[in-house]
This record gives structure tokens, C-alpha cells and sequence, in this order.
């Protein structure tokens, strides 16, 4: 059985004759440890499909499962790297990332999530801004953060969804390289990473 | 610019001073109101004089008395001079923060459930909208009558007048934070909503979390127009409430109807403009220090 599965999955917004169908009929099989780029044009569906897994949205029909297990609602099993980062601008990098590793391992000891939280910090070389606010940060920092951040939560999916999309050709090159090295570096196996060429 | 601006409205004011005749003589000019203004201070220093001697006449004459009759029962008497221009100062402020706290104790948590919750909202939208366009003088009234039944202990801990004013206050400086709040709070951006569904965070972290942090902006925006309107409503309440501070300054001075009486008025007038300038200032400056985006605010 695969790990991740989605089977005849329909999604599409708005109703009656304002209804445009998004995705219809998608069937995928995940193995553990693949990594898998989902390649399209934009308004395609990409996004949906990665709320879909991640468990934002429902599907009208189909089935999302994780381990022969419905998908219901979002889980930190399930990290998602937001096309816009989406960190909380109100928080240092420290403390973006430091919200949810306390929250997805409340049951450690204190310095042990710290510890933590400055590993994955020090991973994608952060450590010397880790108390700046995301707004003081180029838009590849902000990449590595939010990167770093569903890194921590120890996912068994880690969901990209188009993270290079708003930089430059430079930096997407070096940090494409990058999110390949934390992938082979962080003993994490399983990973379908999505991100559009162009 | 701003300096040809006052010297322009100075001018214009002399001349206004010197062509307007009242009932009780000339509009005062510029330099009566400042000359006013220093009266005003020097009637508060002596006035602050006269009280810091009468304790010190009150406790010689208690020594003496306890010396000749030792066990005997002393009576402390306070000190019975008339509040003075600062005094009056310091009370419409302490009215106004009142009435503002108040307002925010309730205006703050109500509006983050109106933004968190379209069934709330839709229960307390009505309300809002009847009762934000109420006159301040509409309500005063109201407020005082509701004061006298339910407001009397044996030693009152604070003048009636001053619970009304503030009351007063409260109830029309509510509605700015309220609206701004749940404003802030319903268009929170979705990116942060999904983090917290991802996280699995509960309510209460969502809220103190999540919610409250972007909108706190906002809110600061809405406590900021709050004290504003608050400050307004705040002298038309004391004129009526007869609260012993700025506003009954200008309604007894109004009464009194002397030679200087206008002039008089007319530092109240200017002391509740630049009052009023500096809570939006301290505002101001709050705002910026809880917002993530700083140089949006002016």
C-alpha cells in the first residue's frame, strides 16, 4: 500500500454556473522517501492539490489518505512551506520557529526544545539573525525560516509549495541546491517537494 | 511653515480681540490670555502654599494639644480651599483614563469575539449601530439617573459626578475600539490562521497567539480615536455632571461672567487642545511600539 494516496480526488470552487472545476480525477500513489515535483502552469491546481494534502481543504470527491488513514484536518504530520512563507511577522526567527516546535513537542523538557529549536537554526545558517523580525529579512532568509520552521515539527510529509517561486533566478538556484541539502542532511526520508520551473 | 501658520492666526486673533465688543467688555487678545494663563499658575502656587501651611499650623497645634492633654481625641481636618486650575487638570485626566479603561476593559474583548465569531457579530452588529451615533449629552442623563439609584454606600469612595463623567465617557469612547478591534480581528490574513490550524493550536493559544498580536494594530488605532472622542465627550460631561474639572472650569467661568472670564476660558480652551494633542501623541507612540509594521503609522 503506498504511503500517501490520493484517489479520485475532485475539487472545485463557487456554484451552480459560477463553478469552475479545479481538479478532477487525480489518482497518485506516494512511496516513503520519494521526492516528487509537481509541475504546472499557474491556476493549474497546484496549490489546492497541496491543501489538500496538507489537509487545509476537503475534497468534493475522493480520498486523501496518509497511511490508509482519511485525511481530515491539517496536522503537523504534515508540514507545509507556504507559497508566501507565511511566518508571523510580530515574532524573531527564533521565536516563528520556536512556536511550533512547543506546540508540536509541548511534551519535551524546556531546554531540550531549545536546543532544538537552535539546531534547525544553525541548519539552514540563521543563527546570526535568529532574533531578527521576518520583515528585516531578504526574501531568501524568509524562505529558510519558514523552511527551518516545518523542518522542526519533525513532518512525515514535507509540502513546498512553489517556495522559490517569488525570487530571483541567483537565489532560487542556490537555495534549490539548498533545500536539497537539508533534505539529504536532516534524516528525514519522506518529501514530495513541489516547486515550478521558470 | 507651521511658524508663519501661528503667527498668521495670532495676528488674526488680535485683530478680532480688538474689533469685537462683548457684553462684559473687549474679547481678550493674545496677551490677556497669557497673562490670564500665569494668574491661573500663580493662584494654583498659592493656593498649594496656603495648604501646605495650614497642615503645618494643624500638626504644631496637635503636638501642643496632645502635649496638654495626653490621650486626649484629636480631630484632623482637612484642608477646605477651592481646587485650583491645575488640580482641575489632573481631575478631568484622571476622569478621562478612567471612563477610557473602562472602555477598553470591555470594548477590546467584545470586538475580538465579533471578529472571531459571524454569529456574534451578527448579534451584537445592532447594538452597535443604534447606540454608536448617540449624543454623549443623550446619554449623560442617563447615566446620572442610573448613578444616584445604584451608587450609594455610606462613605463613597469617589463624588458621583466623577462616576458619571467617567461612565459618560466610557460609553461613547466604547464604540471606536470595538469596531476597530473586531475590524483588525475578522481580516487577520488566512497564512496565519492556516499556521495555527497546522500547529494544532487550541483557542485560547490561537487567540493570545495568533489573533491578538495581528491585530493589535488596529486595536491600538481604535483605543487611540477612543481616548480621543473620549477627551471631547469629557469636558461636555463635566460641564453638565458639574465633575470638578476642566469642564465646569469653563461652565463656571461662563456662569461667573467677569472681565476676565473670556480670557480664562480661552486657557482652558488652549490647555484642552494640547492635552488632547499629547494623549494622541502617547497613543501614537504606543501604537508604534506594538506594531510589527511601524512606518506605516502618522
Amino acid at each position: 500500500m503506498a504511503f500517501l494516496e490520493l484517489k479520485n480526488v475532485s475539487k472545485g470552487y463557487g456554484s451552480g454556473a459560477q463553478r469552475a472545476e479545479v481538479l478532477r480525477d487525480i489518482n497518485l500513489s506516494i512511496a516513503e522517501g520519494e521526492f516528487v515535483a509537481i509541475i504546472g502552469y499557474s491556476g493549474a491546481g497546484k496549490t489546492t492539490l497541496m491543501s489538500l494534502i496538507a489537509g487545509l481543504q476537503r475534497p468534493d470527491e475522493g480520498s486523501v489518505t496518509l497511511r490508509g488513514e482519511a485525511v481530515k484536518e491539517p496536522s503537523p504530520d504534515r508540514a507545509i512551506v507556504f507559497q508566501n512563507y507565511s511566518l508571523l511577522p510580530w515574532l524573531s526567527v527564533h521565536d516563528n520557529i520556536a512556536l511550533a516546535v512547543d506546540e508540536v513537542f509541548s511534551s519535551w523538557p524546556a531546554d531540550e526544545r531549545r536546543a532544538h529549536v537552535e539546531k534547525y537554526i544553525a541548519m539552514v545558517n540563521l543563527t546570526p539573525v535568529r532574533d531578527k523580525k521576518p520583515g528585516e529579512l531578504s526574501g531568501g532568509m524568509r524562505q529558510r525560516v519558514s523552511v527551518a520552521r516545518a523542518l522542526a515539527m519533525d513532518p512525515k510529509i514535507l509540502l513546498l509549495d512553489e517556495p522559490l517561486s517569488a525570487l530571483d533566478a541567483l537565489t532560487r538556484a542556490v537555495l534549490q541546491d539548498e533545500i536539497a541539502r537539508i533534505w539529504s542532511e536532516s534524516k528525514k526520508n519522506r518529501r514530495p517537494h513541489h516547486q515550478q520551473r521558470g | 511653515m507651521p511658524l508663519i501658520s501661528v503667527l498668521i492666526f495670532i495676528g488674526a486673533w488680535s485683530w478680532v480681540a480688538a474689533n469685537v465688543k462683548v457684553s462684559f467688555g473687549a474679547v481678550p487678545g493674545p496677551t490677556a490670555v497669557w497673562v490670564e494663563a500665569k494668574n491661573l499658575w500663580a493662584n494654583h502656587a498659592a493656593e498649594r502654599l496656603n495648604e501646605s501651611e495650614f497642615y503645618k499650623r494643624q500638626a504644631e497645634r496637635k503636638k501642643e494639644f496632645l502635649a496638654q492633654n495626653s490621650g486626649g481625641e484629636w480631630k484632623q481636618r482637612n484642608y477646605a480651599g477651592s481646587p485650583t486650575y491645575i488640580d482641575q487638570i489632573f481631575t478631568s485626566l484622571k476622569t478621562v483614563f478612567t471612563g477610557f479603561i473602562i472602555a477598553a476593559l470591555v470594548a477590546v474583548p467584545l470586538g475580538i469575539l465579533c471578529g472571531l465569531s459571524k454569529v456574534f457579530n451578527t448579534a451584537i452588529n445592532p447594538f452597535i449601530q443604534i447606540f454608536k451615533p448617540v449624543s454623549p449629552l443623550a446619554w449623560l442623563p442617563i447615566v446620572m439617573i442610573m448613578v444616584s439609584a445604584l451608587y450609594n454606600p455610606k462613605e463613597p469612595m469617589f463624588e458621583k459626578s466623577f462616576i458619571t463623567s467617567a461612565f459618560t465617557v466610557a460609553l461613547c469612547s466604547l464604540w471606536p475600539a470595538l469596531i476597530n478591534t473586531s475590524l483588525g480581528v475578522a481580516t487577520i490574513d488566512n497564512d496565519y490562521l492556516n499556521v495555527a490550524r497546522v500547529l494544532k493550536l487550541g483557542w485560547w493559544k490561537k487567540v493570545t497567539r495568533i489573533v491578538i498580536p495581528s491585530a493589535l494594530p488596529l486595536i491600538f488605532t481604535g483605543l487611540r480615536l477612543s481616548l480621543g472622542v473620549g477627551w471631547m465627550v469629557l469636558i461636555a460631561a463635566e460641564m453638565l455632571a458639574q465633575n470638578p474639572g476642566l469642564g465646569k472650569f469653563v461652565w463656571d467661568m461662563f456662569q461667573n461672567g467677569s472681565s476676565q472670564t473670556l480670557a480664562q476660558i480661552m486657557v482652558a480652551v488652549f490647555t484642552i487642545r494640547f492635552i488632547g494633542f499629547f494623549l494622541d501623541r502617547i497613543m501614537m507612540v504606543l501604537q508604534r511600539a506594538v506594531s510589527f509594521d511601524a512606518a506605516t503609522i502618522r
